[in-house]
């Protein structure tokens, strides 16, 4: 077992920091947003933290609340622009957003450009990223059994409805996304700190992408679920090693087969067989 | 209507002068109202007339071109959607607008928002019972009930806010005679507690039974008011449902 774990590390590390991407972007979705920045705000906490720690120092903790922050101004800012838009309108917004942020990091001489960003401390080891996803997880669930988790569900199922109970539509979305942009930015700075060097194509549309097809394969609306997703969708392309050159074809079928065969997901299948 | 508000003494849902235009389309002129606590006000009408242009302003969902709509000292026709339930304003929808794969229980509680803390299941299943909704799980999805309980679900919905004012969006649509006599009462008891009701309906029969009030609209433009039996031999009231010439036969 420890040999096992010790042989796979790095894909336990993968596991983890895919797991906290996919809860953050389930946050989102349970607001009916369909808002797919995470890759970017992810970037966004990678650079700023790995900046820090190489230029000026700054510990794994410090590295990781500093990202966390700037993604979630950035959010904050993003959500102002794009409050007006829903649904497939959003969702091509949020990409563009996370080009622009794509292309700023190729751009801007300080974060390495195209070359990349390297000599990142390699101190994000699998004890940091699973104690944040737990603590994350902790935290969602806690979340659940308040009012303003039914304030997040209510807008989800009909924006207009919800105001005409008094929930502000408008500071929900924002709330998601920037409680969203905070789990991606800790995922971020994991992922470079666990990595030594971080590239703007790390951050780009195929990360969002796969982001998202956790979040579907597990279900949408439920965090287990995402996390789920994340466990399978970043095993199975290495357990299934002799497919590997047709590993976005298998991701795709197994998309396809989810959304017209089970919509809700792993998540929606389970409540169905139980 | 100038006396009505001096006596009023503000507490209630005030309406004066409110104009809403739809691009050129004047949708409501000018019109006036009045709903003050513990009373039923129907507002009727044919189809175009306005009704749910008027709900959807008082809402906060329409912004008035001119006039003003205040809820005792609360002006309403500035806030937002969000605001104006939070001062105390709760309706119901003409097409069923529930949450409808959150639980029958969830929807009450969320009902509830404006109000502190979040409602015991006790609570909500006294507000289920009083808006006559029947359902064994309160942990069912609302979505999946009978046409007739997911009505009254919103009804229910709408009480949990504790409202000052109720607005109901015609309620009875879709309704069996007995669902729309269960109906009567329950807006009879919703009155009798102290909340204001403003009841858009085709029913006349549970128009003329729960109204202290009422208000005809007809392309956007109020033709009559008084009691129900008032409006109901209006001869301007009979034109308006019925066309010029079918008035002429009647009389």
């Amino acid at each position: 077992m420890l040999e096992f774990l010790a042989h796979h590390s790095k894909l336990i590390d993968q596991i983890g920091i895919n797991a906290l991407l996919a809860l953050s972007l389930s946050i989102s979705l349970r607001a009916g947003s369909l808002a797919l920045a995470q890759a970017a705000f992810m970037g966004i906490a990678a650079y700023v933290s790995s900046i820090g720690a190489v230029r000026l120092g700054w510990n794994l903790p410090l590295a990781g609340l500093a990202g966390a922050l700037a993604a979630a101004l950035v959010a904050a800012l993003l959500a102002l622009p794009i409050g007006r838009l829903r649904g497939v309108f959003l969702a091509i917004a949020t990409i563009g957003f996370g080009e622009i942020a794509r292309i700023i990091e190729i751009n801007w001489p300080i974060t390495g450009g195209a070359e990349g960003f390297s000599g990142i401390p390699n101190d994000a080891n699998t004890l940091w990223i699973y104690g944040t996803l737990a603590l994350a997880g902790a935290a969602l669930a806690l979340f659940g059994r308040t009012k303003l988790a039914l304030a997040v569900a209510a807008t989800r199922e009909d924006e207009n409805a919800a105001r005409g109970v008094g929930i502000d539509v408008a500071a929900v979305r924002m709330g998601t996304l920037v409680a969203g942009a905070v789990l991606a930015g800790f995922a971020g700075t994991l992922y470079a700190h666990a990595n030594f060097f971080i590239t703007p194509g790390d951050f780009g549309f195929s990360r969002m992408e796969q982001v998202l097809v956790m979040c579907v394969i597990g279900g949408v609306t439920s965090s287990l679920g995402a996390v789920v997703g994340a466990v399978l969708m970043t095993a199975l392309p290495e357990l299934v090693r002799f497919l590997q050159d047709y590993r976005e074809v298998s991701s795709g079928a197994i998309l396809l087969g989810i959304i017209l065969f089970a919509p809700s997901g792993i998540a929606g299948l389970w409540r169905r067989f139980s | 209507m100038a006396a009505v508000l001096v006596n009023g003494a503000g507490d209630g849902l005030v309406l004066d002068r409110v104009t809403v235009n739809y691009g050129g389309v004047r949708a409501l002129d000018a019109v006036s109202l009045e709903i003050r606590p513990a009373t039923v006000v129907g507002l009727i009408g044919p189809n175009g007339a306005g009704k749910t242009t008027l709900i959807n302003a008082v809402t906060g969902i329409l912004r008035p071109a001119s006039g003003t709509i205040s809820l005792g000292k609360t002006r309403l026709d500035r806030l937002s959607q969000h605001r104006v339930a939070r001062a105390g304003v709760a309706r119901t929808y003409q097409n069923i607008r529930l949450f409808g794969t959150l639980s029958v229980a969830d929807n009450v509680r969320a009902g509830a928002y404006r109000r502190r803390g979040t409602l015991a299941d006790d609570a909500v299943r006294e507000l289920l019972t009083r808006a006559t909704v029947q359902v064994a799980d309160l942990r069912g999805q609302a979505g999946t009930l009978p046409y007739g309980e997911q009505r009254r679900l919103e009804i229910a919905r709408a009480l949990a806010s504790d409202p000052k004012v109720l607005l109901l969006d015609e309620p009875a649509a879709g309704m069996n005679p007995r669902e729309t006599g269960g109906l009567r009462a329950l807006i009879r008891d919703v009155a009798r507690s102290g909340t204001g009701v403003l009841l858009v309906e085709h029913d006349m029969s549970l128009v003329a039974a729960v109204c202290d009030h009422v208000v005809v609209l007809n392309f956007g433009e109020t033709i009559a008011r008084g009691t129900p039996t008032q409006v109901a031999r209006d001869p301007g009231v009979i034109e308006a449902y019925l066309g010029t010439n079918a008035a002429a036969d009647m009389r």
